[in-house]
């Protein structure tokens, strides 16, 4: 179509949009480049891409919400929705248009409320904002909504603040917020990332069924193509600014053209299959000759001849909490957890949040004091072992945290970092040999010499896993705590990662305990699964056993609530 | 840092710039702050040479007559002067001869004799300097520059060890919490209870005057602000995960609290520093002129402010306005550099 065009059937056209940045010292960025493509109406388009793509980008865009001092949108842009052009629009039509015909979900729900009204005082505001509803009308209104959107009592909930409701509670006040005005459009920009994986599939469930039931249209921004699966009509990928491809659901699930979009299918584990070693980006961008064809799958499990490293008994982790002016109110993140690590295998732990699971990882390292029980590590309770008798084992359990922007000091060069853990330990016998064998690692890690003078700032998430990860190395551990270590990575980036985790255990002979809500993820790199929800552990076995063959009530919703990905038409969403 | 972790052997060449470089070059951006920098540098130089010597050496010095007038007014009056002109003469009594009863007569002859050999040279005193004189008919601008020093020199000591005095306790009671955290804190609400200016001059009175105690008073009473806000800083850092990931690897608490944190939180001292320093410079101003500052033989821009007052009655004015310009110009610039400091330190580097 040429740009200027506007197709009747389309709710949203968006034409050439070009999005630049200003940045630090005159620098340009270009977020978005040259990107169109329609929303038809009464439609689900998805938006996919990893960080950087521009997705949220364009999205922000289209509803006018970049900050205008450093977003430059190219006036050869078009975004034209019900035959008028968004972009050149004044202001105060524009706000009309937002949040009426047009309103967002944001994927932080806490955040995006606003915590001194209460969720109801928030629904009715919109109504009466917009629709300029009496405040006795809007309230009655905003009573209905909550009942739409599957909250609970909602005569009782009305008068309840944000921080009263749970995460998945707070999004269905976003969304029914969102649905208010009876928009025309919906745009989710990763409404379900924030998400456990049970919320997840209800709030996704609720979206699809709101879109039905109302009619509208919705622009579903995310980078989990998984999720896309279950409910877009239509799919746009996009990568660095660009679109790489664009078409129904159908077509890009079955029939991908672009080596990206193959990429992207591929690169995330699923509970099917277990390869050798998971494919990467770089596998598909390749010539098509050079593509390894590693359909080879790796079996898992504990055998009867491993030699046990970890024994965990009994334990358990209260945490004290004030409740009122003198009372203390204990709450259990752990209960009587017991399991063992066998050497050179890994342990997956799954569950929610609030399940307990990271707290059991950090009092393996006694980073939280264990209220009780017994960890063992080569028969040695190191629970009961003084700070500097502690000391000598604490090299030998090293954990990689969840936030790579986090769990490196910003002010250390990596080099910095990677040898202050050979000089608290006396590993190395001196400087020289210390940068030699800090060096050695970064290789080993996949990252280039140079990067021993530069400063975390500068490196990518995965990159910076890749950093902590070495770190851990330098004290050469046997057993590996990765609490949430992938999480925060781009599938393709996890895919990475996950190789080279399984490459380090493959050649150290090292123990993973992983730690992980994704259960896709843990299926494909544990040997054992345990699973906990509130603090107690619900079920241990072998990873192949437990998704087989699930024994507990809640470790089969927990495996049904996987999202799902491309099921055939059959089985997408009823159009 | 500790020792063991700078540079390595191996040559650095592919060094990557650190925050201070970064924060350098924002502010090499900034015009504003690139201004008030050159302001700044400039009165600190002023200081260096006004301490070795190399300028305002001979402010004590009366060159000019009593309230010379500025070279630029020179025809205006000045009735001060002449009135001390005439004082002069007028001081010669009637010659009485009282040699016959005089026991000292005989040795009057060998002590006139003695005198001559000494040269008396009368200095001139000048009628106008540049910036006219004070009432002893010293150099306004001389004076403003040895008061410069002072002043600085008192602001500058003071604020480092308010910032370092505020710094290490709001370390340790953000980063240890609990007990240590809770007495700091009731330490430092007592101290912060009792009113500032009466805790000021109630330890102005029991020191002896001097320059040192100026710098005690500052420090002592200012390093609250400094504590809250590093104590803020090192609650929020202490949860981190990279301070988590240095116990890990088995850091200690020292290490932890100043090898890691500091670092992190450092902006927010300079900033501080640069803050207190202009806060202190006032202060110190202020209290010179309640006559509780700088001792009654060196000159500060508040002493000099204090005599400004009984000048301006008959009319002399630049005294006053060298000082309060001098003041004005470099609390202006060190205010406005530390909001360029701000700007360039934004921690939020991605």
């Amino acid at each position: 179509m040429t740009p200027g065009d506007t197709n009747m059937d389309n709710l949203l056209e968006v034409q050439n949009l070009n999005v630049k940045f200003r940045l630090d010292g005159g620098n340009i960025f270009d977020a978005v480049k040259g990107v169109s493509f329609d929303i038809p109406r009464n439609s689900t388009v998805a938006l996919v891409g990893e960080s950087g793509s521009g997705k949220s980008v364009s999205a922000m865009a289209i509803i006018r919400l970049l900050p205008p001092e450093q977003a430059i949108v190219s006036p050869e842009s078009k975004v034209i929705f019900n035959g008028t052009d968004l972009l050149t629009l004044k202001d105060a039509p524009m706000r009309h248009i937002r949040g009426k015909d047009i309103s967002v979900i944001f994927q932080e729900p806490m955040t995006s409320l606003n915590p001194v009204f209460t969720c109801g005082d928030q629904i009715a505001e919109t109504l009466r904002l917009h629709i300029g509803m009496t405040r006795k009308q809007a309230w009655g209104r905003a009573e209905e909504l909550m009942n739409e959107v599957g909250i609970p009592n909602p005569k009782l909930r009305m008068h309840s603040f944000p921080h009263e409701m749970s995460g998945g509670q707070q999004q269905r006040v976003m969304i029914a917020m969102a649905i208010a005005c009876e928009p025309k459009l919906l745009i989710a920009d990763e409404p379900t990332t924030a998400l456990d994986v049970t919320i997840q599939k209800q709030i996704l469930d609720l979206i699809a069924a709101l879109q039905r039931k109302h009619h509208m249209s919705v622009l579903f921004i995310t980078h989990d193509l998984a999720v896309v699966g279950e409910i877009a009509d239509h799919v746009v990928v996009m990568q660095g600014g660009e679109i790489k491809e664009k078409g129904t659901a159908k077509m890009i699930f079955e029939t991908p053209q672009h080596p990206y979009t193959k990429a992207l299918l591929s690169c995330r584990p699923n509970v099917e299959s277990r390869p050798k070693r998971l494919p990467v980006i770089d596998d598909f961008m390749r010539p098509e000759g050079l593509r390894p064809e590693n359909i080879t799958q790796q079996t898992r499990g504990y055998t009867a001849d491993d030699q046990i490293v970890l024994e965990v008994k009994h334990l358990s982790k209260k945490f004290q909490l004030k409740d009122g002016l003198f009372k203390k109110r204990e709450v259990a993140a752990v209960k009587d957890a017991s399991f063992k690590l066998a050497r050179g295998k890994t342990l997956g732990l799954v569950g929610e949040s609030g399940s307990g699971k990271t707290t059991v990882g950090l009092t393996l390292m006694r980073l939280h004091d264990a209220s009780g029980g017994e960890v063992l590590f080569d028969g040695v309770d190191l629970l009961k072992l003084s700070e500097r008798e502690m000391m000598k084992y604490k090299r030998r359990i090293q954990i990689v945290f969840q936030n790579p922007y986090a769990s490196l000091n910003p002010r250390f060069t990596v080099g910095q970092i990677l040898l202050e853990p050979m000089v608290i330990h006396n590993i190395g016998a001196n400087e020289q040999e210390r940068v030699q064998m800090a060096m050695a690692l970064l290789q080993r890690v996949g990252m280039p010499e140079v990067s021993f003078y530069k400063y975390p700032h500068e490196f990518s998430g995965g990159q910076r896993q890749r950093i902590a990860i070495a770190r851990c190395l330098t004290m050469k551990p046997d057993v590996l705590i990765c609490d949430e270590s992938v999480s925060a990575l781009d599938v393709s980036v996890q895919a990475q990662v996950l190789n080279l985790l399984q490459d380090l255990q493959d050649e150290y002979k090292m123990s993973y305990i992983f730690i992980s809500h994704d259960l896709a993820v843990v299926k494909y790199i544990s040997d054992q699964v345990m699973v906990m929800s509130d603090g107690d552990v619900i079920e241990v076995a072998n990873a192949d056993d437990i998704y087989l063959n699930p024994q507990q009530e809640y470790t089969k919703k927990l495996l049904g609530s996987i999202p799902k990905g491309w099921q055939g038409e059959a089985n997408a969403k009823a159009a | 840092m500790s020792a063991v972790l700078t540079s390595p052997p191996t040559p650095r060449h592919q060094a990557s710039p650190g925050l201070w470089t970064l924060a350098w070059r924002r502010l090499k951006r900034d015009k504003i702050g690139m201004v008030a920098l050159v302001v700044v540098a400039f009165f600190l130089l002023l200081m260096i040479g006004s301490y070795t010597g190399l300028i305002a050496k001979n402010w004590a010095k009366e060159v000019g007559v009593s309230y010379a007038n500025p070279s630029f007014m020179a025809g205006a009056e000045n009735l001060e002067a002449a009135q001390a002109a005439t004082k002069d003469t007028g001081a010669k009594v009637p010659f009485v001869d009282l040699s016959d009863i005089d026991p000292l007569a005989p040795k009057y002859a060998e002590w006139e004799k003695r005198t001559a050999e000494i040269k008396i040279t009368d200095t001139p005193r000048a009628d106008t300097l540049l910036f006219g004189g004070d009432k002893w008919g010293r150099d306004v601008i001389q004076k403003a520059i040895k008061g410069a020093e002072t002043s600085i020199f008192v602001g500058l000591v003071a604020a480092l060890l308010a910032t370092f005095i505020g710094t290490v306790l709001g370390g340790l009671s953000g980063y240890m919490g609990g007990k240590t955290g809770d007495f700091l804190e009731w330490f430092y609400n007592v101290f912060t209870s009792i009113p500032y200016i009466l805790l000021i001059l109630a330890f102005a009175a029991v020191f002896k005057r001097g320059i040192d105690t100026i710098i005690f008073i500052l420090a002592f009473t200012g390093w609250t602000g400094i504590y809250r806000l590093v104590r803020a800083e090192y609650i929020k850092h202490a949860s981190r995960e990279y301070v988590k990931a240095a116990q890990a690897i088995g850091a200690t608490h020292t290490r932890r609290m100043f090898v890691h944190i500091l670092p992190n939180v450092s902006h927010v001292c300079l900033v501080q520093l640069s803050s207190h320093v202009v806060q202190f410079i006032k202060a110190e101003v202020i209290l010179s002129f309640l006559g509780l500052g700088v001792p009654v033989d060196s000159v500060s821009w508040g002493t000099m402010l204090a005599e400004a007052q009984s000048e301006l009655v008959i009319g002399k004015w630049w005294q006053l306005v060298a000082a309060s310009v001098s003041m004005a110009l470099l609390v202006t610039a060190f205010s406005m550099l530390t909001d360029s400091l701000r700007d360039a330190l934004d921690p939020k580097i991605k």
